[in-house]
Formats: structure tokens, sequence, C-alpha cells
């Protein structure tokens, strides 16, 4: 079995038997000295028990990146040896192994994220249909039955708070992925360049995710944790041992996150093709740019916030406990500092797609680039300074709702300054009705209810009586699902002949758009409203005098309906990939350089630097060329 | 065809990558240093202010032989470079243990010792952590440059180390006020 060397295995096993030495290592300490292994008493016992997984947990992730050969280059540059730079492929082994190793390839990195970003989003979904189930009526049923029990050792409410708790994590981290999917695949080709900046980090951010995710999904078995995604203190201070996964896992994955912000911006600042201006860029690029700013400056302080409060558990650190001393609301600030702009991370790429296809699909030019283009930096910017209004209930200084209600209605202005250039794009064009496409306005009409759900939540009186309904439930999927999971499965779509060499299935995928655009429009309506009436948040259950049950009942066909959706959008990959049917050039006649190259893109992007001469988006104008794809005029080397 | 990048190219990237790498890490220390300002207000930890200062000043010290590493080895000076990284080195060394080895046993309390002890041992700790990955970068680069690496025209890994120590500095400036200057002991 050619699997099992694979980095990805052998970085596997490294990690289980890092776990056990690690474990080892914090017992043999604690005996050198002289702590106690166990306790009579059952919190004392726990909390040691914790100490020595945790560092186990940490000394295993570490070990997975030595096993996989994710540092071997740094290793040998330690050394003082030289590396190669040029990309080469070991013919002698198959093609698929490539996307199971440690490659420098941004087209195999950015494969490898898609890929385990997608993976991610069903896991995420999986927990969200569990709990949906028992949401689905009042009266806890479903998961108080035995097998869960059986399981993972516990069940009902504390089940319902884990999956609640992990869906959302789960998700925030493959949307993280496919962001990590889209600025890495994407980005160098469209810039002209052949790969990014740093390949070795930009693997390193890549494969950092592997253990992060897998500590992630173990906290399910290690009791689980109550808090959300947000984790709390003091309640985060006090879950079972799972918190610490949850905490430990999230920390790796905002590792890759800021690895790869740095990439992105060193490349797009220093890699671009020649001609190509700031403002003769691809506005995903731009959209790139404004996230990775996000990222490498923000990303920080949640590891930050999150390091603190593992801290306070293993070492009774009081940075966070007020019995004694600490401040819980200054984690809020924390956190915070990074999660709202984190927001802005999850949706910004998205927008990016939206500007980046309209008017391939329209046939005109894109209505106002550079506004589009500055306007993500524009959110970009006032993201770091709307923070605390998810903070108004929370204790902090009345004053500082005022000037946090602002600046959060301020994030309107760029933001609405795209949806006036979308429907101005839109105008009067001729407007092709593929998957994409269809993916791209669903998007737009989704993101539209996201965006005028946002202002009752950052407007002081009606986000008191809103804050943790299922209004602010709705809010956020809707902007998540038009600002990311819609784009992204546009784009996926869109680039998937440039990834494969192959073509989707048209029809699933238009069956794709509809199960999804239905299934969401029912939950994400549903959710508003039954916040409106006041359903609370984070419950596992609610009275049957409310009269919510058919509406909940709804709510979970809906969500049944999106989860069914991406398991055939899963499906039409599978099967496209190997048995679609195979493309040629320029399927969707786009002016951008990477579409005149052959499908899927060869190794080496470029051959030969282009030349860009024109504006990107001059679709439908006469005489208008974006790249020159020759600029030298030499006939070109057989590929 | 592929094209072989300049030397220069590349150096122009790394300076990039590197000052954004320092740019984000110092979000940690800004964060930690809020934390500091929310928990313990006007009030600072009691400490041992002679050895403070004492570790503060090494550190100080140790940033400008950093800088003479770099300027001899841009001028060609093998031997004098070799020096002064090896003393830099000496200097981390030194005051690490001063930190970690004596201040974090003489201090009146432990981590789990109320705020004080929670924001003294967080600071401190981080910034002995920067420390020590300095120290090791700081022992690599010694290494190379004994077996004959670097040149006047090629030493990136000598200013990307220079730039890493003098950050770890510029950080213990702050914290150095922070815990042993700002606001009355307790």
């Amino acid at each position: 079995m050619r699997f099992f060397s694979t980095n990805f295995f052998r970085g596997l096993i490294a990690q289980i038997a890092g776990t056990v030495m690690g474990m080892g290592l914090v017992m043999a300490l604690r005996v050198i000295f002289g702590l106690p292994l166990s306790s009579p008493i059952e919190a004392d016992d726990a909390h040691i028990r914790e100490v020595i997984v945790v560092g186990g947990v940490i000394v295993g992730a570490f070990s997975f990146l030595v096993g996989a050969g994710v540092f071997g280059d740094w290793f040998k540059w330690a050394r003082g040896e030289e590396t190669s730079d040029e990309h080469t492929v070991d013919s002698s082994k198959p093609n698929w192994m490539r996307y199971f190793s440690v490659d420098f390839d941004h087209k195999v990195i950015g494969v490898q994220y898609g890929v385990a970003s997608l993976l991610l989003l069903l896991f995420g979904g999986t927990f969200a249909m569990l709990f949906r189930i028992e949401l689905a009526q009042s009266g806890i049923t479903f998961l108080n039955s035995e097998i869960f029990k059986v399981l993972l050792g516990y069940d009902g409410p504390h089940l319902y708070n884990t999956l609640m708790s992990l869906h959302g994590i789960v998700m925030i981290a493959g949307i993280l992925l496919g962001i990590g999917a889209m600025s890495n695949y994407l980005v160098p080709m469209l810039i002209g360049a052949n790969d990014m900046a740093f390949p070795r980090l930009n693997a390193f951010a890549f494969w950092v995710n592997v253990p992060g995710g897998l500590i992630l999904l173990s906290s399910l078995f290690l009791g689980g944790f109550d808090t959300g995604w947000v984790g709390y203190p003091p309640l985060s201070l006090r879950a079972p041992l799972g918190m610490q996964m949850f905490l430990f896992g999230v920390f790796l994955i905002g590792v890759s996150s800021i690895a790869g912000s740095i990439n992105v911006i060193v490349s797009i600042i220093t890699m671009r093709a020649k001609g190509m201006s700031l403002l003769r860029m691809p506005i995903f690029c731009w959209a790139a740019l404004a996230t990775a700013l996000i990222q490498f400056t923000a990303t920080q302080l949640i590891g930050l916030s999150f390091q603190l409060v593992m801290l306070e558990r293993l070492l009774d650190m009081s940075f966070f406990d007020s019995l004694q001393g600490g401040d819980p609301v200054l984690y809020q600030h924390l956190f915070w500092f990074y999660s709202h702009p984190a927001v802005y991370v999850f949706i910004l790429p998205g927008l990016g797609i939206i500007s980046e296809l309209l008017p391939v699909y329209v046939r005109k030019p894109l209505y106002g680039y550079k506004w589009v283009a500055f306007s993500s930096l524009g959110i970009a910017a006032v993201s770091f300074f709307v923070w605390a209004h998810h903070m108004f209930v929370s204790g902090m200084s009345p004053f500082l709702r005022i000037p946090f209600m602002y600046s959060t209605l301020l994030v309107a202005v760029p933001t609405g300054v795209k949806f006036f250039s979308w429907a101005a794009t839109l105008w009067q064009g001729k407007i092709e009705f593929k998957t994409p496409m269809l993916f791209t306005l669903g998007a737009i009409v989704i993101f539209l209810l996201g965006g005028v759900t946002g202002p009752p939540l950052a407007t002081i009186a009606t986000d008191l009586h809103l804050h943790d309904t299922w209004f602010v439930v709705g809010h956020f999927h809707d902007t998540m699902f038009g600002g990311f999971i819609f784009p992204f499965a546009a784009a996926i779509y869109f680039w998937f002949p440039k990834m494969t060499g192959r073509m989707y299935n048209e029809k699933q995928g238009v069956i794709h758009f509809w199960l999804m655009f239905i299934g969401f429009m029912m939950m994400s309506n549903l959710q508003l409203v039954l916040g409106l009436l006041g359903m609370r948040r984070r419950v596992a259950d609610f009275d049957a005098a409310l009269g919510f049950d058919g509406m909940q009942l709804a709510l979970t066909i809906g969500g049944f309906m999106v989860f069914f959706g991406m398991l055939l959008f899963a499906y039409n990959i599978i099967r496209s990939w190997t048995k679609g049917e195979k493309t040629e050039g320029n399927v969707w006649d786009s002016r951008s350089p990477e579409w005149q190259r052959p499908n899927p893109m060869p190794l080496h992007n470029y051959d030969q630097p282009f030349e860009v001469v024109g504006e990107p988006y001059d679709y439908g104008l006469p005489n208008s060329t974006y790249v020159n794809m020759n600029p030298a005029g030499e006939t070109p080397a057989a590929h | 065809m592929s094209v072989v990048e300049s030397y220069a190219t590349k150096l122009a990237r790394n300076r990039l990558g590197l000052w954004l790498f320092v740019i984000s890490d110092a979000f940690v220390f800004i964060g930690l240093f809020v934390a500091r300002m929310v928990l313990l207000g006007d009030t600072r930890p009691h400490l041992e202010q002679g050895l403070g200062l004492a570790v503060t000043i090494l550190l100080l010290v140790s940033s400008f032989l950093m800088n003479r590493a770099e300027v001899e080895i841009a001028h060609g000076n093998r031997p004098a470079f070799l020096r002064n990284i090896f003393i830099t080195m000496v200097l981390g060394i030194i005051f690490l243990v001063g930190v970690v080895g004596v201040e974090w046993q003489l201090a009146p309390f432990g981590p789990a010792d109320g705020q004080a002890g929670a924001v003294f041992y967080a600071m401190t700790g981080f910034h002995a952590f920067h420390v020590f990955t300095g120290v090791i970068f700081l022992f690599i680069v010694w290494n190379n440059g004994r077996r004959g690496h670097y040149s006047a025209e090629k030493h990136w890994a000598v200013e990307a180390c220079a730039i890493y120590w003098h950050f770890i500095d510029v950080v213990w400036m702050f914290f150095y006020v922070g815990l042993y200057l700002l606001g009355t002991p307790v």
C-alpha cells in the first residue's frame, strides 16, 4: 500500500507516538519534581490527568509536523545546507500521492486546503444535523439515545452543547481552510507568478491544520465542552477536558492562518506580473490582500486569549476568574478583537469571488473597479474598531457602547459600495445562468439578507432585546452563506476545469444550487423569525407552550436540504474529477491570464512571464485586451 | 523554462516577510501589556529591582553587540562577526538564567497567587520563550558562520537574526517598564 509511505500517514503515526511520549514525559517530570500522579480527590485527579494529556497533545502536534517532514528544508538550512527552489515531480509515484505529501506547489496546497475544508464543513454540518433533529420538537428525546452514552460517555443537554459548540468552531475552521484554498490556489495564478513567495511556509501553513483539526475533533471524545465556540470564562475554566482540545486545536489553526496570510501579502506585493499595477490587479487579489491584513495581526489575539485560558486551567493562573481577582470581560475584549475582524476574514474573499465572476457571466465591465477594490480595504480597516458590539450586555462600561455602535454601522458603507457595484454590473447584462453564476447570484441575495439584519444588532436599543436569540443565529448564517459558502461553491465550480482538466456535471450543479438556496431560505428566515419571537439560542430544549414546534420542524427540514445539497456537491466533485468530460482551454471565455493556459494548469503556471496591457474587466468593449501572453513575440515552447 | 530569481529579489521578499512576522508577533505582546494594565492597573508586583535593572542592561548590551556582528559581516570581517554574535548569545543565556532561574525563584509569589502572579509569569514567560528561540537562532547563525557561511554580500540569515533579536529587546524595554517601574508596589 503506497498510502502508508505518504507524509500524511507518517505524520499521523508520529503524532500518535509523540502524544504517548509527551504524556510519558510530563509524568516523568512530575515524578522528578515530587508531584503526585493521581489523587484520591476526584477534582484533583481530573486536573492531573488534564496536565498529562495536554502535555502529550502538544508534543504530539509537533511530532506530526516533524514526522511528516514539514520542517525538512528548514532543518537543512539550519545545518547550513542549500535546497533547490525548483518544482520537481517524482514521476514514478502516482499523481494522487502528491496530495498526501508535503508538496511546495501552490496548486497542490490549494487543493489540499480545499479538500480539507470540505471535509471539515461536512463534519460541522453533521454536528448541526444531529442537534437539528433534537430541536425539531420540544422535549429532549433524540440526544438521550443510549448510543451516545455508550459512544461518548455523555448525552442529553451536555451533548447538545458540545455539538452546538463544535458545529460553530469546526465550521469556522472549515471556512478558514476554504479561504486558504482560494488564496493559495488563485493568487499566484492571477498575479502571474509560478508560486507563492515562501513555498515552504505555505506547506507548513497547510499541514499544521491537520494535527490542529484532529485535536479539535478529539474534544468530542474527551468529555466535550459546553461553552459555544466563544469559550467564555469562567465557564471555559470549569468545562471538561475537551475544552483544552478545543483551545489548542484552534490555536494551531490560527498559526496556519497567520503563516498563510504573510505569504499572501508578500506574494501580492512583490510578485505581480509586468504591467500589473495594483489597480490592474484582479479584484480577488484585493480581497485576499485585505483579508490577509486582518489575519496576520488580529489572529494573534485569539491565540493569546486561548493560551491564557489554557494556562489558567493548567497552572491556576488567575487571568479571567473573578473569584481570584481575574477579569472575565478582559477575555471578551481579547477574544473579540480577533473574532469580530475574523468574520470579515470569512466574507471578504467570498465577496471578491462575486466581483470576479460577475463580469465573466454578464459580459460587461465590473462597475466601479477602484471603489470595489478600496471597499475591501475599507471593511478591513473598520473591522478593527467594532469588536465590542458583541459585548453590549457583557457589563463593560455603558459609554463604550455608543462609539462601537457607530463604528459598526459604518461597516455598511463599504459593503454597500460592493452591492451597488454588483447591481450596476448586472444592469442590462447578457446573463448566462451557469452553475457558478447561479451561486454568485444566490450569494448576493443571501448576503443582502445578512446585510439588512445587521443594523438591528448593531443598534444598542434593539440589540439589548435581540442579544443571544436565534435572530443573531439567522443573521450570522446569512452572512456566512452569502459571504462564504455560496461564493466558495461558485469558485470551485468555476475553476474546477482549471484544477482537474475536466468539467463538473452541470445538471447536478443546478440541483445542488436549488436545494441549497431553497433549504437555506427556509432555514435562515425561520431562525430570524424564531429569534424575534424570543427563542433563546444555545439551549437544547424549548417549552411546547411557546408554539414553536411547527417552525422548528420546518427549520430542521431546511437544514437537511442544505446538508443533502452539500453531499450532492461532494458527489459531483468526486465523480467529475475522474469521469468528467475533458475540457480544453478557455471554458468561460475569461480575460484572466490563467484561462489562456491549458487545463489542468501546467506544473509551471507560466512558461514565460506575460505582460498586462489593459484593464482586467473590460468585457464587451471593442479592442480591449488585458494580458499579452507572449510579450517577447517568440513562438511559444511546446508544453 | 523557469525563471531563476536573483538574490536581491529574494532578499527584498524575505525582508518584507520577516517584518510582517515581527508586526504580527508584536500583537501578542501588546495583548499581554493590555492584560497587565487591566488586571494590575496602577499597581505593580513586588520584584527585585536590582536584578531587573541588571538583566535589562545585559539585554541592551547584547542588542548593541548584535548590531556590531551584523556590521562586521557586512564589511567581511568574519572573526569580529563571530566574536560579537557569540557574546550576544552568551548574554542572552545569562538573561534567561537571570529571569527564569533567579527572578522566578526570588519572586514572593507563584503563578497561582492572584493577578500579580498570573501577569508576571505570563509576561516574563512569553518573553523568555522568545529569548530562548532567539538564542537558538543565534547559535545556528554562529555555528554556520564558524563553518564559513555568509559573506559581505550574502548574509540574510545574520540580518534576520539581528532583526529578531532587536525586536525581542524592544519588547523587553516595554515589559521592564510595565513590570518594574509603572505604578506603586503592593
